[in-house]
């Protein structure tokens, strides 16, 4: 790694050079983490996809053989690779349908809420004025609240199902991203490109999609996937609490929240799922983390 | 600068405002019925009515909320539906619990992350620093309640080195402050990582290691020092991270704390606990954030008041 600034490299707004696909691709392949990273991610969606084919048996059925005479659960065994839960259920088989639930919540969430903050911190920093103040101190106040349990608060009053979860999350989750795309978007209509292609008549959809946009999608691709990250664990966090998915339908914070009191006896059922929602969390971080490295060469040379 | 630290003062009290506002909006859309709850299922309509009276519940949204308002302002949270008891009451029993365990956290934190941080800084590019790199992506990862039920399994059911939860002594205190710092260590790690060797480039350092100075007191008399003060300021952002922390940690400890009472809530729809807490929480982030906006200058003086 260089330690060499580019001499107008220090403002956050520095315009990036349009993103081109494949060389972003080829150069995420050469960082052995981002790979890892790729790897784990391309894992889970496939379980996910092919669950139905994957999983050895039906996430639901409470097999009889899948308890021991005393009705306690089975560990991890040649039957039952990673053991059974409490109802003599198939800990693999909900695992793998789990991923189904955590990739459409971090995927449909983060999706949302990457919309909602482009959409707040772009029109806020465009326009500025007295619009952009109104946007900018909702998203400070809504920043001031703990996430956490905003999103307690927000599951409780809208009995919580799939997408309720999805929709609770994103509107968490959005404030970070209308920050980032604030900052950039009010530094770029001031530099003089923006100002030139205004003066010369330019109308607003023209300039905001044509010129402003082309340099954001770094870091809204960047945010789209960190951000898949942080949804993930915060839907694990709320169905662990026991806000989030309910079962029946697996997911891997709400089958924690089922075993975790037999954590002492029966251990496989808590970590088996916690690493799985680490290993899912890491991959979309590490993938991340090269992401803003390749897209964004000035950051790399602030964090030498 | 007076007048810097007027406008900041300004601003908190209007997002103070801002969170009574959306708290009581929240709250006023909770589809569950306070009032069937407390008065049971076989209540008659009349009981269900003259509850509802003595709530002020019947009186219109404007009205309900000036009231919370001015009670708010006189240190009055409003009463538990259910417990009968003042919320502030309730809160005040419980807040010293959760200063403790938060500030267990900070201690654990800063320790753990500091060092490492300093550490990797001076082998830079070395095994250590690798490793270091990947456990910090591997710490940002992990749910917190994963991370705690691990150490209890570790420490507590094998080796019976702590208890398995509650509250009362320094050992009980161990785990839940360490599973509540392990998330922001690796966060300060990198940090202080890099504040390091951004100092450890600079002249002073040089100068100091020219005269002969020993590599040790080098970097601890002169290094570490300057190195740590900018991150110092980032304390007070922490708290956001730790007021959604202890609710996880509190529930995976059974520790006694309002983060716990607030989950109790919730359960129960006790909707005046809630708001209290959520309250509580957030003046904590405002004002957290504020002094860190006001130390940031003093902690360094090249930084400019706007």
């Amino acid at each position: 790694m260089t330690d060499v600034l580019a001499p107008d490299a220090s403002s956050p707004g520095t315009p990036h050079k349009p993103v081109k696909a494949r060389s972003v691709l080829r150069q995420l392949l050469a960082r052995p983490l981002a790979v890892l990273g790729l790897v784990i991610i391309a894992l889970v969606v496939l379980a996910a996809v092919f669950a139905p084919l994957v999983a050895p048996y039906d996430p639901g059925e409470q097999f009889f053989e899948g308890l021991t005479i005393e009705g306690a659960p089975l560990p991890p065994n040649g039957q039952f690779w990673f053991g059974t839960d409490l109802l003599g259920r198939d800990l693999l088989s909900r695992l793998i349908f789990g991923a189904q639930t955590s990739l459409t919540i971090g995927v449909v969430s983060n999706g949302i809420a990457v919309l909602i903050g482009s959409l707040v911190g772009i029109t806020a920093g465009y326009f500025r004025g007295w619009l952009g103040a109104i946007l900018m101190r909702f998203t400070d106040l809504m920043m001031s609240f703990p996430a956490l349990l905003l999103a307690i608060v927000l599951a409780a009053i809208f009995r919580p199902s799939l997408w309720i979860v999805a929709v609770v999350i994103a509107m968490v989750n959005w404030v970070q991203v209308a920050r980032v795309l604030y900052a950039e978007t009010s530094s770029l209509s001031e530099r003089e490109f923006i100002v030139a292609e205004r003066s010369l008549g330019a109308g607003t959809a023209l300039i905001l999609f044509r010129h402003i946009l082309p340099h954001l999608v770094s870091t809204i691709i960047v945010w789209a996937t960190l951000g898949i990250s942080t949804t993930v664990l915060l839907e694990a966090t709320l169905s662990f609490l026991g806000v989030g998915v309910r079962p029946p339908t697996p997911s891997w914070g709400n089958i924690i929240f089922e075993n975790q009191t037999y954590f002492a006896s029966a251990p496989w059922l808590v970590f088996i799922p916690g690493v799985a929602i680490i290993l899912l969390a890491l991959g979309f971080n590490l993938v991340g983390d090269a992401l803003r490295d390749v897209l964004d060469p000035t950051a790399r040379g602030r964090q030498p | 600068m007076t007048l810097y630290i007027l406008r900041r003062l300004l601003q908190a009290v209007l997002i103070l405002f801002g969170i009574s506002v959306v708290t009581y909006a929240l709250l006023y859309l909770l589809p569950a019925d306070p009032v069937r709850q407390i008065a049971g299922r076989s209540a008659t309509a009349e009981t269900v009515e003259s509850i509802r009276q003595q709530l002020g519940l019947d009186r219109p949204v404007y009205e309900q909320y000036w009231r919370y308002l001015t009670g708010l302002l006189q240190g009055d949270l409003g009463r538990s539906y259910l417990q009968r008891t003042e919320v502030s009451e309730l809160i005040a029993a419980r807040l010293p619990a959760s200063l403790m365990l938060m500030a267990g956290g900070i201690v654990c934190e800063l320790i753990i992350g500091l060092t490492l941080g300093v550490l990797a800084a001076v082998r830079r590019g070395s095994n250590f620093d690798n490793l270091l790199m990947v456990g910090s992506f591997v710490g940002v990862s992990a749910p917190q309640f994963v991370v705690g039920i691990l150490l209890l399994y570790v420490f507590a059911v094998q080796l019976g080195w702590f208890p398995i939860g509650g509250y009362g002594s320094f050992r009980h205190l161990v785990l839940p402050a360490l599973t509540l710092g392990l998330l922001g260590a690796g966060w300060y790690a990198r940090m202080m990582r890099s504040s390091m060797i951004e100092v450890l480039r600079q002249d002073f350092i040089r100068t100091a290691e020219a005269k002969g100075i020993k590599r040790h007191q080098v970097l601890l008399r002169h290094a570490v020092p300057n190195a740590i003060l900018p991150i110092l300021a980032m304390i007070g952002i922490d708290i956001g991270i730790f007021m959604s922390g202890i609710v996880v940690v509190e529930s995976v400890f059974s520790w006694p704390g309002i983060g716990q009472l607030a989950w109790q809530a919730i359960q129960r729809v006790d909707i005046p606990i809630i708001m209290g807490v959520t309250l509580i929480s957030a003046c904590a982030i405002v004002l957290g954030n504020l002094l860190a906006d006001l130390a940031a200058p003093f902690i360094d003086p090249r930084i400019k008041l706007r």
